[in-house]
């Protein structure tokens, strides 16, 4: 019931603040909830900040009254008064009463949030430096949303860089697609550092830790594209890994797994070549690339177009000419093997060798 | 510094008879309480202006889209040493100034329990300023994990991480010395008379957080420990694949985390509590039951740290307890805030600066206590953990909380301190800059936060730029703002009229009522008179 009134609470304030005409950059609600959790948690803010400001106008009221009425400049005179316990004892007990309330509400929504169970559908989503996996344990789909800004939207230390993307930093080349209505669970964890699964409109931010899976869930409500970011610093690409997930009717959540499907390379061969059983097991399930550059825009670049950790620089020849000289089988092994700051397959465990190859030959052609 | 100079001129005194050494030797071998008092400011003052610095980076970066300065890896440093020489550099050693200079004053003490320590406690400070600065210069670049420093991702980073946890460990050391100086000096140097309750609200702020630096800083030191024989010695404490928990760091920092935040508000609470009565010519209202909330605050705070960690996927109790664990904390800081409002309620106000500073203190630090209520409700807080909302709530508690309390404190006590009054003038125009730019560059940032920009990010989405914008505007009419606070303290000490012993009207503690204005080198050698 309370929640009832706060719901309408936040309406009356979000057609108050969405009315005013101008605003339209000038963000400053949370993002429309397209959730029944992050409706109660729109919910909740409203309320809350209604409480907040309630507080503020009374308490704030009384000390600017007082300070245009007690002022020395208009002959105040100072009164002695001091301690009063029945006074201390009422503005104690009134916000633990207004706090109480307060609490209700919220926790019948930490309960609904907490609760994974009957789930239609069940994703497991690690985190990586930097982009995320997705992996549908139903459907049998697979694989990795990276960021598909091209960097040269985002450098500009070296003049104005290009025209900015609509939804610039926001825009994945694979998004997370989930059928309309299902109840989503996901299964969350990360591979090398802590990561977070954020996106507000549906509610859910959840850190990705290393070694332990953890879980949310998500009901979208209406279809539509929904997206979000890394919640907690990764590294140096921690701005640069969005989410984005799509919400598609079923019968169009069903094209888009048989289209995925058809995408991802056929299982692993009952017995698999040397080559293959030498790459690791991931890499056989994950799309490989096909050209040295996709595997350098997708992986090296984090620190090869920046020379970050002392990485030689993407076509700089004086850092590249002493690494060439020592032949190009030595740069393959320290492409795979790791070396000083890099780690093995540039931090890429998918990769195969031949794709880590492929990379290390586009970098040294560039160089020479 | 001045006070020298002025006890050499004011060869009348009684107490006069042994001045200070001149010269750099002075300093260094110091173990006069005013001295030491000094040097902290100093030295925060230092720190601030660098911590500032990087801050005025960030700002400059997130201007608008795109990376226009930095590399991506060098402002995730700034963001991380910004957070730790602000927290570590600039507010705790300031406060730790305030103890040195008022705690013997206040209580008619002649000096701290432990001088010689005292002065160890704050040499300590230059070792790890420079370890801490310094890291920018090593290969790899400082530390880049925020300033919480969560594995796994600082086990990932370079030798500037090592540097860290000793700046970490010769800090805690410091602060660990200097709150065993104070509570010895709190509860064994009290003149006769000066009983428990009637201290002013300023020591019993400090003892009370002088006991929670003691219960946390091992912890925090236990905690960077762990990391760095995670990194160097092949234990396993933060990593699953032998064993460890990620998560394990977070709880055992964030034990830490949360009562560093209180060490970091609890004496600016003490400093308004002195500043607000002077100006209302009326004494505080409830000076017993503000005691009562500040210890209450101090043992809440040892229960609450799971709510920084609401989104790492603790059970629905885990979550709930600390939900409401946290939200008890808004009854005694609330009592706090009425408390001020009743001291204010038919006094005889004048608003000279320090008035302008505890005023501007009670309104900016009450939309941060707000915010943080907000946050404390666990599914508002998941949907706004690690964004722009919480980088602009703890920047009201921490920047209009204490670092106005301090700038306030500043301007109130400067008159005692020099000898000389600073310019009301110009302290007026810096609390307006100061107050205008803060709340330009902090205010946007709530909706930043909730449109969903995460915090420690060079670059960002289209739709957050306007807001950006204006945030940094505002950081650099603040940032830039502080020069005139520097400005007004070096003249103040250098010139400006002599001060009154009493200089502000309603001001009652001891350093007003008992000692002259300009102060001699030592005072209380015999212990004051109290009616």
């Amino acid at each position: 019931m309370l929640l009832k009134r706060l719901r309408a609470l936040a309406g009356f304030a979000a057609l108050l603040l969405g009315s005013a005409p101008g605003f339209a950059d000038y963000h400053v609600d949370i993002l429309p909830p397209v959730t029944p959790i992050s409706s109660d948690i729109y919910a909740l803010h409203w309320g809350i900040l209604w409480v907040c400001v309630a507080i503020f106008v009374v308490v704030f009221g009384a000390m600017f009254w007082s300070i245009f009425r007690h002022r020395k400049s208009v002959g105040a005179k100072a009164a002695q008064f001091h301690e009063n316990t029945t006074i201390e004892v009422i503005w104690t007990i009134v916000p633990f009463v207004i706090l109480i309330a307060m609490a209700y509400p919220a926790t019948k929504t930490v309960l609904a949030m907490k609760d994974a169970s009957n789930s239609d559908m069940s994703v497991k989503v690690t985190g990586y430096q930097w982009r995320w996996e997705y992996d549908y344990q139903q459907d049998g789909v697979r694989f990795f949303a990276n960021l598909s800004t091209p960097r040269s939207q985002i450098d500009e230390r070296e003049g104005p860089g290009e025209a900015k993307n609509p939804n610039y930093l926001l825009e994945v080349d694979n998004p997370m697609v989930v059928p309309v209505g299902k109840k989503v669970r996901l299964l969350i964890t990360a591979n090398d550092v802590i990561h977070g699964w954020y996106v507000p409109q549906l509610g859910v931010n959840q850190y990705g830790i290393p070694g332990f899976v953890k879980e949310a869930w998500f009901k979208i409500e209406q279809p539509g594209t929904y997206r979000g970011q890394c919640s907690q610093i990764c590294g140096k690409e921690h701005g640069y890994m969005p989410i984005v997930v799509v919400a598609k009717s079923d019968a169009d959540y069903a094209a888009w797994v048989k289209d995925m499907k058809a995408k991802m390379p056929p299982p692993p061969a009952p017995a698999p070549e040397p080559v293959a059983a030498a790459a690791p097991a991931a890499a056989a399930a994950a799309a490989q690339p096909t050209d040295g550059k996709s595997v350098f825009d997708t992986t090296c670049t984090a620190c090869h177009s920046t020379g970050a950790a002392g990485a030689p620089k993407f076509g700089d020849k004086a850092a590249w000419a002493p690494r060439l000289a020592q032949g190009k089988n030595a740069l393959y092994a320290s492409a795979l093997k790791g070396k000083g700051a890099m780690p093995p397959r540039g931090g890429n465990m998918t990769l195969s060798d031949d794709a880590v190859k492929m990379a290390v030959d586009y970098m040294a052609a560039a160089a020479k | 510094m001045s006070t020298s100079t002025h006890a050499h001129e004011t060869h009348d005194h009684a107490h006069d008879h042994h001045g200070p050494p001149a010269g750099f030797t002075r300093w260094m071998y110091t173990t006069n309480h005013k001295d030491i008092g000094t040097m902290y400011l100093w030295f925060a003052c230092f720190m601030f202006f660098m911590g500032g610095t990087m801050a005025l980076g960030i700002r400059a970066e997130l201007f608008k889209p795109g990376l226009q300065f930095f590399d991506p890896e060098f402002f995730n440093s700034l963001t991380t040493v910004h957070g730790l020489v602000m927290v570590f550099g600039a507010i705790m050693p300031a406060f730790v100034g305030f103890a040195n200079w008022l705690i013997p004053l206040q209580i008619g003490a002649t000096d701290m329990a432990f001088p010689r320590m005292n002065n160890w406690s704050f040499w300590l400070l230059i070792p790890a300023a420079l370890l801490l600065i310094g890291s920018f210069f090593v290969p790899g670049g400082a530390a880049a994990s925020g300033w919480t420093l969560y594995p796994p991702l600082i086990i990932q980073q370079g030798m500037a991480v090592d540097m860290t946890i000793f700046a970490v460990h010769i800090l805690g050391a410091s602060s660990i010395m200097g709150s065993i100086n104070i509570i010895t000096t709190i509860l064994n140097l009290r003149a006769p008379g000066m009983t428990l309750m009637r201290m002013p609200l300023f020591v019993w702020t400090w003892l009370i957080t002088a006991y929670l630096l003691i219960a946390v800083m091992p912890v925090l030191a236990g905690a960077v420990t762990m990391l760095l024989t995670d990194r160097h010695f092949g234990t396993s404490f933060f990593n699953a694949a032998g064993g460890g928990d990620p998560t394990m760091f977070m709880h055992i920092f964030w034990f830490f985390g949360h009562p560093e935040v209180y060490i970091m508000i609890l004496p600016a609470f003490g400093i308004v509590s002195q500043i607000l009565p002077a100006f209302a010519r009326k004494p505080l209202f409830g000076y017993a039951s503000m005691v009562y909330a500040t210890a209450s605050i101090a043992i809440l705070s040892f229960i609450v740290w799971g709510h920084h960690m609401f989104t790492v996927g603790m059970p629905a109790a885990g979550n709930l307890f600390f939900m409401y664990a946290t939200m008890l904390i808004a009854v005694p800081t609330g009592v706090k805030v009425f408390n001020w409002i009743a001291t204010m309620w038919r006094g005889e106000m004048t608003f000279e600066t320090p008035m302008l500073f505890a005023v501007g203190f009670l309104c900016l630090f009450t939309i941060g206590g707000f915010s943080g209520l907000v946050l404390s409700i666990v599914p508002v807080d998941i949907t706004l953990h690690n964004t722009y909302y919480v980088v602009a709530h703890f920047h009201y508690v921490l920047v209009s909380g204490a670092l106005f309390a301090i700038m306030g404190g500043t301007y109130f006590w400067l008159p005692k301190w020099t000898g000389h009054m600073y310019n009301e003038a110009l302290g007026k125009l810096h609390f307006w800059l100061s107050i205008i730019g803060f709340n330009l560059a902090f205010f946007p940032q709530h909706f930043l936060g909730l449109a969903g920009m995460p915090r420690r990010v060079p670059d960002y989405a289209l739709q957050f730029a306007e807001w950006n914008m204006w945030s940094s505007i505002g950081a650099f009419i603040f940032g830039f703002s502080q020069l005139l606070f520097l400005y007004n303290v070096v003249s103040t000490i250098r010139s400006g009229k002599a001060a009154q012993q009493k200089q502000w009207e309603g001001a009652d503690s001891l350093e007003w009522t008992h000692l002259p204005t300009p102060m001699p080198y030592h005072t209380f050698e015999t212990p004051p008179v109290l009616k």
